[in-house]
């Protein structure tokens, strides 16, 4: 298989990048469906034929993949590729975009989410995402993380409030660091504070799998230090669907890697096998930096 | 081209540059000066016209409560007390301090000096402490409007240059007294300028106002919130009734009034000159104001916000009430208090139905009859006498100082409710 061509010198930059984009399509189109095992044994959300349609434009083509139980899964990819797109499908945050439909069939614990009548409400509720900016709200702390479950009906009285904040900030490893000022705003942390406090306001109500959207790429290396060691140690207790820019990062926090590229899923497999030894020539260029 | 060259090149065009920006400077700073000293000239010409109606003339009657005027029957009730015939009293001190005026007509002119309320304030005074009857006091009376603006040096007035040896007189006896004039906030609109108060176009004002705000924040605030969050979006009803709304926002307020007229007075067959269909009427006007201010609100609440919402599972009306509209509120107070302070100067729409009427009573409710402070200022300005030209400039300081208080009880809230994110 030939590289990317060369980019030749009298060629304008959106030129360059339709031309590389067409040959990228051409060859898809030429390959087959997704190389790898996509199915887990009892998965806990299956994906078959997953289409995503902005509008016009389709964003995400024919898309199979299953997400197991206590695992973290990693989505990778070049800018654009639909990763976030594809995520965003998995707890129906798709629905607030105008324009935006979603086809095929996502069943979580095997009942269809878009389908079956399931309310976005409880979807949301089993599905947490954490996003990549963190977005705590302008209120304390305390009612940063007490927000989920007390719309939700979690804590039959304040004893048990205090107890599901405590313990959720404890998860997220930032109880030591604001056990003293939980009325103090949420959005007078720290960066890698602000986004520890969101996965503690998502794991709040108890989800089974947790959606993460480059939780990492607005923090410094440290901030990203101590949220890597902290998905390891969720993933004892959640399902994590983690997309990451950062091939190092999927590397060290995922048991399995899915490559996708322009809409499709190119390649999945376990993450060792990915970055070791990948079989598709598309996901060999992006694991090796030739382009992404 | 040589480095050289190129620096050079900068360095004039720097100087080109510089010479801009001083210009663009001063042309801005001009344009404010301006501005302050249009403001200041205007202020100025109302402060120094208004600020003397907030003085009234008083004369010093030596006043003998005469038991055979006030009861002749010798009944002492409130009913007849009420009725007795104070005016005599009056005439009766002011012949007595004059007794060389003689002839009808003179002792006619001479009766002007007081105010027609003199009498009023006599029968307050009885009926206050009925002892007084018998005694002779040393009263002080609103004078006539025509020795007020004498007092005041408005000698133009040429009735008041008749009265001018009986005030001589009178001020070389130390009889006459500029005091401040608790008339004017205290009393309705008057045939008499010394008479004419503010209070009745201040309760009217702030009735309607208060119902306005009371009616279209809500109101306002609702539509905004569902065009806003709800409503579908790119649909052609929505898109019809936005460019409206937008064209609304221009309409004449004249047209507001007219609309009033035909649908809440005509159709509708509510109260003519209330503050109900006042309110009714600027809530019409203003709504449109308050739609578009409290969408730009709402449309400023970052979108993680409400994606962090819709991420713990809050149903949609969830976000709005617990994210979206308390991070919207204070822009949207802002809209709403700057909106009504609009309504507050309005007069157009509200001569259409009726509250340009003379109302003396102060009123006590949404159905009284009413009239406001911009139409009260409208009618005073419209009359001949001097008296009521000064009490117009001081209702429009009393205007200026209600609306300087709404708008600064605008930004106090806004401080107030802000939060950071």
């Amino acid at each position: 298989m030939p590289n990317p061509p060369s980019t030749p010198a009298e060629l304008s930059l959106p030129a360059t990048q339709a031309v590389l984009e067409s040959a990228a399509r051409d060859r898809l189109d030429q390959l087959p469906a997704a190389i790898g095992d996509y199915t887990v044994p009892e998965p806990r959300l299956t994906c078959r034929g997953v289409n995503v349609f902005y509008g016009e434009k389709q964003a995400i083509f024919n898309v199979n993949l299953d997400i197991g139980q206590r695992e973290v899964i990693a989505l990778i990819g070049p800018s654009g590729c639909g990763k976030s797109t594809f995520l965003r499908c998995l707890n129906r945050m798709n629905d607030t975009i105008e324009g935006c439909r979603v086809e095929g069939e996502i069943k979580l614990d095997g009942v269809d989410i878009y389908h079956d009548g399931l309310d976005p409400v409880i979807l949301r509720a089993r599905v947490g995402m954490v996003f990549q900016k963190p977005n705590p709200f302008p209120k304390s702390i305390y009612d940063n993380v007490a927000y989920g479950p007390r719309i939700h009906g979690l804590a039959r009285n304040r004893t048990e409030l205090d107890e599901i904040v405590e313990d959720s900030l404890r998860k997220a490893g930032l109880w030591e660091e604001v056990k003293d000022r939980l009325d103090q705003p949420g959005t007078g942390l720290s960066g890698g504070q602000q986004q520890r406090l969101c996965i503690a306001r998502a794991i709040a109500v108890n989800p089974e799998v947790l959606l993460m959207d480059e939780p990492c790429s607005a923090l410094d290396p440290i901030a990203t230090a101590t949220i890597e060691q902290l998905i390891d140690e969720l993933r004892t207790q959640y399902s994590i669907v983690i997309v990451t820019h950062n091939m190092q990062q999927a590397a060290r926090v995922s048991q399995r890697t899915a490559y996708f590229h322009l809409g499709r899923l190119i390649e999945i497999g376990p993450t060792a096998k990915i970055f070791t030894n990948p079989r598709h020539p598309l996901t060999e260029d992006y694991i090796t930096g030739r382009f992404g | 081209m040589s480095k050289g060259h190129t620096v050079d090149r900068i360095v004039a065009s720097i100087a080109r540059r510089r010479a801009r920006e001083t210009r663009l400077k001063w042309a801005g700073f001009m344009a404010v000066a301006v501005t302050l000293a249009l403001l200041a000239l205007l202020l100025g010409s109302i402060v120094a016209l208004g600020w003397r109606a907030f003085q009234q003339t008083y004369l010093a009657l030596d006043v003998y409560f005469d038991p055979q005027v006030i009861a002749p029957d010798g009944r002492l009730d409130e009913e007849s007390l009420r009725q007795a015939d104070y005016e005599s009293l009056v005439r009766q001190a002011l012949r007595e301090l004059f007794p060389q005026v003689e002839g009808r007509t003179q002792q006619r002119m001479l009766y002007r000096l007081v105010s027609s309320g003199g009498a009023d304030y006599l029968s307050h005074m009885v009926l206050a402490d009925p002892r007084l009857i018998g005694t002779r006091q040393r009263v002080w009376l609103p004078a006539s409007s025509d020795v007020d603006m004498f007092a005041k040096g408005q000698t133009g007035a040429q009735r008041a240059a008749s009265l001018q040896p009986w005030i001589d007189h009178l001020l070389a006896q130390g009889r006459i007294e500029k005091r401040f004039n608790k008339t004017f906030f205290t009393a309705g609109d008057s045939r008499e300028p010394e008479l004419a108060g503010i209070l009745g176009a201040l309760s009217g004002s702030f009735y309607t106002i208060g119902l306005t705000l009371l009616l279209s924040f809500p109101l306002g605030v609702a539509a905004a919130v569902y065009l806003e969050e709800f409503a579908p979006k790119k649909n052609f009803w929505v898109d019809l009734i936005e460019v409206n709304i937008n064209n609304l926002a221009a309409v004449p307020s004249i047209v507001f009034g007219l609309l009033g007229l035909a649908v809440f007075l005509n159709a509708f067959a509510l109260p003519r000159s209330t503050p109900l269909v006042g309110a009714l009427v600027l809530t019409l006007m203003t709504l449109p104001t308050i739609i578009i201010t409290s969408r730009v609100s709402l449309q400023a609440v970052p979108p993680w916000i409400r994606e962090a919402a819709l991420g713990v599972g809050a149903s949609k009306m969830q976000m709005v009430l617990h994210h979206v509209l308390p991070l919207a509120l204070p822009g949207m107070l802002t809209g709403a208090i700057i909106g009504t302070a609009r309504a507050l100067g309005e007069t157009a729409p509200l001569l259409m139905i009726g509250m340009v009427a003379f109302i003396v009573d102060i009123p006590r409710g949404l159905l009284d009859p009413a009239t406001v402070l911009p139409v009260q200022i409208y009618l005073w300005a419209d009359s001949a006498e001097r008296g009521f030209v000064e009490r117009a400039a001081a209702a429009i300081l009393v205007l200026l100082v209600f609306m300087l208080l709404m708008n600064a009880l605008a930004i106090f809230l806004r401080r107030h409710f802000e939060r950071r994110w």
